[in-house]
Formats: C-alpha cells, sequence, structure tokens
C-alpha cells in the first residue's frame, strides 16, 4: 500500500464544515496497515466524526502507544498534535498534556494489547482520574503486529490462526470500566460506521474519560472460522439493541425533534446524546443493571454495542484538582512556579 | 436494481467514455499507453485496426472522444487524444510488415466501389485481405476524396494523406482515375457482386438570394467547390476582402485558405450567436489567431452591386431569443467585400442514379440506407460515409466503412445482413504482486499541454505549410500520463466481499457505496458522493454474503486509480484489463468462405 498515495483530485467540489474545511483535510498519511484491517475503518469514522463536529485540526493531539493500533493517529488529521509514547505507557502522557492544557481534544488510540496487558494498569489510572479524552480500543483480539498470538481480550475457545484454543478469560474493557467508576463506557464495530460515528461525537463532547471499544478485525491473523472478532463473527452476533444519535448544540436550537420517551443525557458542552432505542428497562445511568445486561447478553454468545454507560455528572480531573479554567500552560511562570520562598512557606503548612 | 451483467461487453465498453463515443471504437487509452511506453509503430497499428487512417485523424478528426473524455469531468479539459494519435502517425517507423497479406488468388468475389474517399478505402481495408477484387472508380486523379479537396494541406499534408491512403490501394485495388460514375445502370451490367457507394455530399448548398445570378458570379464561390479548386491548384488567388457565409468547419478552411491565398479583411459571417456555431471550438480558434473577424447575428438580405461590379453584401442584423430559436431584425447593414465563399451546408446529389433500378428514395430525395446494414432497397448496392446519410465527418465515414464491409461479405456470401457477429471483450487481471500494478495508477495532475503553431510571421508563405507542429517528446510525455486508464476496469466479485469498508475509506473519489439494494433513484439518493450523472452507469453487485447488503458504485467518478483493489484483502475487487474485440469483415471467427489457394493465404490481421 505504500506505493500509492491517496490523490487529491478536483472532482467536484466537496462540501465544507462550518471551518471552511474539507473532509480530505481530516485525513492523515497512507496507512501502511493491511488491507483490509479494521482500524483504517476506524480511522475513517474518526476522519468523519472530526469533520462533522468542525474540530479545528490544530487543537486535537492525537496520543497512541505502541501496536497496529498504535499506528492508527498517523492516518487521520495531519494538522493535528501528536505524541506516540511506549508501550501501555499512553495514559500517563495523556494526562500530563491534559492537565497543561485542557484546550485541546485528547483522543488516543490503542488496542486489546497496549491497553489490556502492558498498559492494563495506566488504563485504570486513567479512569480512575477521569482525564478528559476519547480512549478508543481498537480490539481485535490478537497481536497482530508479533504475527498473531491470543491477546488478553481473545475469548475462550476461540481458535487463533495456528495452534490450540484460547483456555483463559478475557478482559472486557466494559464491565472493567464499570466496576471503576469509568463515566462513559461505549463498544463498536469498525464495520459499522453509522454507529461508530455519533459515539465518537459524544465521547469528544464527554466530559471526562470516554471509552470506546471498537472491535476491529485484524484481516490477517484474526479474520477466520473459530475466531470471535471476525468481520463474520461480528455480523452474526452483534447486537445493537442501544441506539444512540448524537445531537450537537446548534442542531438542537434550530429544531427540536420529537422525543419519544427515550432517554436523554445532556453533555457538558450543552450538546445531547438521545438514545433513539434502549431495551425494556435499559438505564444508561445505572451500572449495575448496565454490568447485567451485558454479562447476560455475553452468556448468550451475544456481542452487545452502543453507548452503553454515561455518567455527565462525576467531574473531570480538573474539576477535582481545583485548576484554572484555561489550562496551566497559560498561567504565567513566575504563578505556577512562584520559587523557593513561596515553597518554604507553604511546607510550612504541613509541618 | 438487478445485479449489473458486467460480462455483457457494452458495459464496461460504456466505462470507456472515449471507445464508447468514437463511431470507430477505437481503443483510446490502450494506444494512449503504448505511446507512453514509446512503442509508436503498436500505437499506430493498434490505431489503424479500427480507425484505418491515424495520420489523417490525428489532424482532422471532429474528436468526439475528447468532450466525452472522463479526464474533462476531473479538471475540466479532456486528454489531447487527437494530437496524440498524430503523435504515433508522426514516429512510427515502417509498419508495412505488419499489414495483412493479401491473398493472391483472389475468392471470385467482385466489389465496386464509387469515390476513393474515407468509406470506400475503408471497405477495400477490410474486404482485400479475404479475397475480393476490389474495383474504385474515383472522379480525379487522386485518392481521397473529401479528405483531399475540402481540407486544406496546411491542416492535412499531401504526404501524409498520400501515404495512408496507398497504404490500401497497394493492397490490390483496382483504382480507375478520372472515372467519374454517370450511371449506376451501367456499372451494374458490369456485373460486379456487390457495389458500395461512397461518393460524399458533394454539392455545396446554393443562397439564392438578390444578386446571386447578376453577372457577377466570378466572385462567388461555393465553399467545398471552391476548396477543391484551391486543393488542385486551380484558384490560385482571391480578393482582399472576402466574407464567407456560414460558420462550420468548411467555413473555417475557407476563411484560413483566404487568408493564404491574398486576403487581408476576412470576416465570417455567422446568423445565430456563437455557442450556437456548428465548427469545432478549436477551428475557430486557429482561424481568429490568424485575423480572420467572425461577425455573430448577422443574416445575409443580398449582394450589393455597382456598375456591374461586386462591392458589398447587405445583411440583416439579427437579435435573438435565449435558445437562438426566433430572431428578430433590429437593421441592416452594408459590408464592402471583394469576393464572397457560400459555405452553409452540403447536400448528397445522386442525379448518376436512375430512379427506376429498384433503389427507393424517400425524404430530400436522398436513397433509404438501413442504418445497420447500410443497404439500400437495391440488394447488393450498400451506402457509407456522408453518402448514406448526408455530411458527418471522417471518423464516421470510416464506421461505415468496417459495418459496410460485413454487409457485403454476407451478401456475397449469401448470409442474412442481420447476422452480425457481436461485440467480444477480454477481461484480464493487472495484478502484478503486491502494490504492483502492470499499468500507471497514480494520478497525474499535470494540465492539458498545449499545442504549439508555426509563427505568425511565415505562416502564410504557402498553402502547403503545415499550421500545427505536433506534440513535443516533453509534451507527449505529459500529456499521455492524464489518460486515467479507464479500460483498467474495476471488477468486482461479491461472494469474495467481506465488508470491511477498506475500499470505502480509500477511494479518492466516495464513488463506492455498501448499502441495502432498491431502486435505481433510491441507490442514487444514497452514495457516497452525490450523483450528478445520470447519463454514467450505476455498478450494483450480487447480495454481499455477510449482510446481504449490496457494493454500489458510480461509474461517473471514479478515476481508475485501483486503490480498492490494492485496499482489498480478499481480491473482491480486482483491476482487470479490458479490450474490446469489435468484430470486422476479416476477422478469424468470421470468414465463412474458404479461400481457395492453398499458400499465401493467411487473412489474419
Amino acid at each position: 500500500m505504500p506505493s500509492i498515495t491517496k490523490p487529491l483530485i478536483p472532482l467536484a467540489p466537496l462540501p465544507k464544515n462550518d471551518l471552511g474545511l474539507t473532509i480530505r483535510d481530516y485525513e492523515g498519511a497512507m496507512s501502511t496497515l493491511c488491507a483490509g484491517c479494521g482500524h483504517d475503518s476506524v480511522t475513517a469514522a474518526i476522519v468523519h466524526a472530526f469533520w462533522e463536529l468542525s474540530t479545528p485540526p490544530h487543537m486535537i493531539a492525537k496520543l497512541s502507544g505502541i501496536g497496529c493500533s498504535s499506528k492508527t493517529p498517523t492516518y487521520f488529521v495531519r494538522g493535528a498534535h501528536g505524541f506516540n509514547s511506549a508501550h501501555g505507557r499512553m495514559v500517563p502522557i495523556a494526562t500530563g498534556a491534559n492537565a497543561a492544557n485542557r484546550e485541546l481534544t485528547y483522543i488516543g488510540i490503542s488496542g486489546d494489547g497496549d491497553s489490556l496487558s502492558i498498559g492494563l494498569g495506566h488504563l485504570m489510572h486513567g479512569i480512575r482520574r477521569n482525564v478528559k479524552m476519547v480512549y478508543v480500543i481498537e480490539n481485535n483480539g490478537v497481536y497482530g503486529l508479533t504475527k498473531g498470538q491470543m491477546s488478553a481480550s481473545a475469548d475462550i475457545g476461540s481458535r487463533p490462526k495456528k495452534g490450540e484454543a484460547n483456555l483463559l478469560a478475557p478482559i472486557d474493557p466494559i464491565t472493567l470500566g464499570l466496576s471503576l467508576g469509568a463515566t462513559f463506557l461505549a463498544r463498536s464495530f469498525s464495520g459499522d460506521k453509522e454507529q461508530l460515528i455519533p459515539i465518537l461525537k459524544a465521547a469528544v463532547a464527554h466530559n471526562g474519560f470516554a471509552i470506546i471499544d471498537v472491535i476491529s478485525p485484524c484481516v490477517t491473523f484474526n479474520d477466520h472460522e473459530g475466531s470471535t472478532k471476525s468481520y463474520k463473527f461480528m455480523r452474526e452476533h452483534e447486537v445493537k439493541e442501544v441506539q444512540t444519535d448524537f445531537v450537537p448544540v446548534r442542531a438542537e436550537i434550530r429544531a427540536k425533534i420529537p422525543v419519544d420517551g427515550a432517554t436523554e443525557v445532556t453533555m457538558h458542552d450543552g450538546s445531547v446524546v438521545r438514545f433513539r432505542s434502549v431495551p425494556e428497562g435499559y438505564d444508561p445511568h445505572d451500572r449495575l443493571k448496565v454490568e447485567t445486561y451485558i454479562r447476560d447478553r455475553h452468556d448468550r454468545g451475544e456481542i452487545v454495542t452502543g453507548l452503553l454507560y454515561v455518567d455527565e455528572t462525576a467531574r473531570d480531573i480538573h474539576a477535582l484538582n481545583e485548576t484554572p479554567a484555561n489550562g496551566l500552560n497559560k498561567v504565567p511562570f513566575d504563578k505556577l512556579c512562584p520559587g523557593g520562598v513561596e515553597l518554604a512557606e507553604m511546607q510550612k503548612a504541613f509541618r | 436494481m438487478e445485479p449489473t451483467n458486467d460480462q455483457d461487453p457494452n458495459y464496461f465498453h460504456k466505462v470507456v467514455d472515449c471507445q464508447w463515443a468514437c463511431p470507430a471504437h477505437t481503443n483510446v487509452p490502450g494506444y494512449l499507453r503504448l505511446i507512453a511506453q514509446g512503442r509508436f509503430d503498436d500505437a499506430y497499428m493498434l490505431n489503424r485496426e479500427s480507425n484505418v487512417f491515424p495520420g489523417i485523424l490525428g489532424r482532422t478528426c471532429d474528436r468526439p472522444c475528447e468532450p466525452a473524455c472522463r479526464r474533462d469531468r476531473v479538471d475540466g479539459s479532456p486528454v489531447a487524444i487527437c494530437r496524440l494519435k498524430r503523435v504515433a502517425a508522426d514516429l512510427k517507423g515502417d509498419t508495412s510488415d505488419r499489414l495483412p497479406t493479401i491473398p493472391t488468388e483472389k475468392n471470385g468475389k467482385r466489389v465496386a466501389c464509387i469515390g476513393a474517399g474515407p468509406a470506400s478505402l475503408t471497405v477495400a481495408n477490410d474486404l482485400l485481405p479475404m479475397g475480393y477484387s476490389v474495383t474504385m472508380f474515383e472522379q480525379y486523379d487522386r485518392p481521397g476524396g473529401l479528405m483531399r479537396t475540402n481540407i486544406p494541406e496546411f491542416r492535412l499534408p499531401d504526404k501524409v494523406l498520400d501515404d495512408e491512403t496507398t497504404v490500401i490501394l497497394d493492397m490490390g485495388v483496382d483504382i480507375r482515375y478520372n472515372s467519374p460514375i454517370s450511371s449506376l445502370r451501367a456499372l451494374l451490367d458490369e456485373g460486379f457482386d456487390s457495389v458500395f457507394v461512397g461518393v460524399g455530399a458533394p454539392r455545396g448548398k446554393e443562397l439564392d438570394i438578390p444578386g446571386r445570378h447578376d453577372g457577377v458570379e466570378s466572385h462567388i464561390f461555393i465553399g467545398i467547390d471552391w476548396l477543391e479548386s484551391v486543393a488542385f491548384g486551380h484558384v490560385t488567388e482571391i480578393g482582399q476582402r472576402v466574407l464567407i457565409i456560414g460558420v462550420g468547419n468548411t467555413a473555417m478552411d475557407c476563411c484560413r485558405s483566404s487568408r493564404r491565398l491574398g486576403g487581408r479583411e476576412i470576416k465570417v459571417m455567422a446568423r445565430r450567436p456563437r455557442e450556437f456555431f456548428k465548427a469545432s471550438p478549436w477551428e475557430l480558434d486557429d482561424a481568429e489567431e490568424e485575423g480572420v473577424e467572425i461577425v455573430v447575428n448577422h443574416a445575409p438580405k443580398r449582394f450589393v452591386l455597382e456598375n456591374g461590379a461586386l462591392v458589398g453584401m447587405e445583411f440583416d442584423v439579427l437579435e435573438w431569443d435565449e435558445g437562438a430559436r426566433h430572431s428578430t431584425t433590429v437593421g441592416t447593414v452594408i459590408i464592402p467585400c471583394d469576393d464572397v465563399i457560400l459555405a452553409i451546408g452540403q447536400e448528397n446529389s445522386f442525379p448518376w442514379i436512375e430512379r427506376d433500378l429498384g433503389v427507393e428514395f424517400g425524404e430530400w430525395d436522398m436513397p433509404v440506407v438501413d442504418q445497420v446494414t447500410h443497404q439500400s432497397s437495391l440488394p447488393g448496392l450498400f451506402f457509407g460515409g456522408d453518402a448514406a446519410w448526408g455530411p458527418k465527418n471522417i471518423i464516421w465515414a470510416v464506421a461505415h466503412g468496417h459495418a459496410a464491409a460485413i454487409s457485403i461479405h454476407n451478401h456475397c456470401t449469401g448470409t442474412d445482413l442481420r447476422e452480425r457477429p457481436p461485440m467480444g471483450m477480454t477481461l484480464i487481471s493487472q495484478k502484478m504482486g503486491m502494490s504492483e500494478w502492470s499499468y500507471h495508477n497514480d494520478y497525474n495532475p499535470t494540465t492539458r499541454q498545449k499545442m504549439s503553431h508555426i509563427e505568425l510571421t511565415r505562416r502564410f508563405e504557402s498553402l502547403e505549410l503545415e499550421v500545427e507542429l505536433g506534440f513535443s517528446a516533453e509534451q507527449t510525455a505529459r500529456e499521455v500520463q492524464r489518460c486515467l486508464n479507464c479500460d483498467v476496469q474495476t471488477a468486482f466479485q461479491a461472494p469474495l466481499c467481506i465488508e470491511c469498508d477498506a475500499c470505502i475509506d480509500i477511494c479518492p473519489v466516495q464513488c463506492l457505496t455498501i448499502t441495502s439494494n432498491g431502486s435505481e433513484a433510491a441507490l442514487r439518493g444514497r452514495l457516497s458522493a452525490p450523483s450528478l450523472n445520470l447519463d454514467q452507469a450505476l455498478f450494483v453487485s450480487d447480495a454481499l454474503p455477510q449482510t446481504g447488503r449490496v457494493m454500489v458504485k458510480d461509474e461517473n467518478v471514479c478515476v481508475h486509480c485501483g486503490l480498492c483493489a490494492e485496499r482489498c484483502p480478499t481480491a473482491a475487487w480486482d483491476m482487470e484489463l479490458f479490450d474490446l474485440q469489435i468484430p470486422y469483415a476479416q476477422s478469424a471467427n468470421f470468414i465463412r468462405i474458404p479461400v481457395r489457394a492453398s499458400s499465401g493465404a493467411d487473412s489474419r490481421r
């Protein structure tokens, strides 16, 4: 794939967003992932979401660790800031960046290896601190970059391309997040942009750590019979009972869309996440019920997708730490670091 | 929608817009690639297969391919197909050893061609390799027909015309120069198995307004007759002030020829506004570059005579409504002139066809000719070129010649004329390996190259000096890369698709969509990129295996970059070279007469 670049062809004037940018302005370099990789579809969904939200590219920071998934930030929004950290260490970098400059929109792209194996400890602390960022896990159940070993998210009984079936229980980032107090939990499928794009937009609007677990099939090492994270398996076992729309602030002012008793969550920026269809008795605010529902469905061999849990009342890292509204990087240096005399003064209080 | 049948050659043929638009269906992308590779002989021969006169057409073709070109839809100017054709013709080496072998012993069938223009020559080109004997009757002493008499040498040098007509005549045409046919009956009495009429539309239209026949006839010319006289050297000068009436391509040749014969103040008088002109835009540009003035909205009223001499012409000045359907006269004006050339159209004329032979004549006193078989109501009598349905252009005459040759062959073998060999195709994958394709598939943003002309200071030195200089090597190299390789088709196999969206995400023009099936209107409403051109087909796949949705491709916007096939993990998309197999009379699978001779009977092309 690197041999060909996606050409810019002046066929018809492309539509522009509020910033006067076309969707091509939100693309990045050519992907060097395998042809048909689910991650490329996630990339395309991210491109769409940011373009539709009219997020200024220079106000986006994209971060990643190591893995196939962690290559993807290169492939979207070429005008954004980026940081490719050590394996599993994306959350601490993102936390630091967010602490310093809370005005950027942070999006971290990770995989099941980067998040659920080597970086699991950091992930949990990211959840705990409620760092405001979008955290995408491109989950394919396999270590693609090291030629296809089963990962920590592989289901019991799922078979690798070669070798024995997996015997270890998987780590599900959604139930994990529920137990740790995560404030935004969604699952989606790379082959379903119609669902993924609104979830991405809602995640950007969310005031905290927004986890999106995207089943993103590994076309090379985990798309065969016996895999539970293949395109075919997902199409046969995905349950989309929880359906959401993202209603941006402006659209809400323009037209009131009738609500048919559906749950609405107003995000902190005023936009609305509307649950279009949810199973009877489903409450996206009720941690316990959501977990029960997911586990029940899982036991029936179904994979529930959609925006599953959201808590917009929780405070993010800045609210918890009472940091200034416009970011530490805007605080004059002498105020941010008042010097030895002030420090000594402050330390007296702790003696 | 029903799934698209891409096994029908017409489907992919239509995707190759240039080839589809060309009456002779020349394989344009195929020969452009050969030019790009410097294989000029191969490019020329590929051209010759369908259009027979690449050198002539590379200078004079009306280019229906260019407005159709996909590149025009992409960046607003089509590939300079015609000029590139000329490059192949100019730079080719000796191709005589690649021409068909002519059997020394004939099949015993005799065909008469009336006129030695492009239609007749094409008939001869197709039939001679099959063992036919072709006798050609030409009223003048040189071949070429209207290509000789009506296209001035500064556009089409004699050498180019001679070369390409000689190739055919040398296949063994029994050419009879200075032999105008005055009686079809007499010709039929000679016992030909078939007669082909390719006499063109040889009569220029008259303008009967006051003053036309009042003794100044020597200063009023009929355009095509005048051009003929110029071509044969009978006319060598013209007055300083010349008015050309009419604004078709003949008018352009007349005004530019006048400029070379002494005309200084030349005006082309048009009845209608510029957007309704018949002349090709590039011919208008060339004329204006040479200082010819084009005057719109003037309708000729009378010739103005003083003391028995032509001094000018009076015109009604018109105002047109939108669409130029109705006009109102807002005044009159007299424009002084020394000579007038009438170029307001051509007509057919068949005074030599006796009306009791069984040849039916219809509207406008034109023979009734079958659109497919080219046969008149008299079995065995065929018409082609301008003689068939009035003035068109050279490439149409060639297409007619090919079709008529098939009919003549059917006629001579007692086959139903309607039993015509079908179009065929081959599709061959162009994948060479990982990220390797056998065609140059990256989009080149180069703009259309401009043809350079001989400088104006030298241009009028002689009538023979060719104005267009042809593309330089650099221009050729750049221009061929503008071709989008429409013949390298995106072929899709639904059973292989896993609906991973890779092709949809990578497509630079968003021409692909996976959606649930529906009516054409519904599908067009759901495309990733808006459907802007309803003339272009939608490709609709069979139901996809995983979800039952369909893959839809809008052929309008595809640039054949191959990224879909490049990104497809299962090779459901492939880039496949489409080669249209056009049947000709001499196509091997169509020969029904066993050629009698055992040696030298090879009729392969």
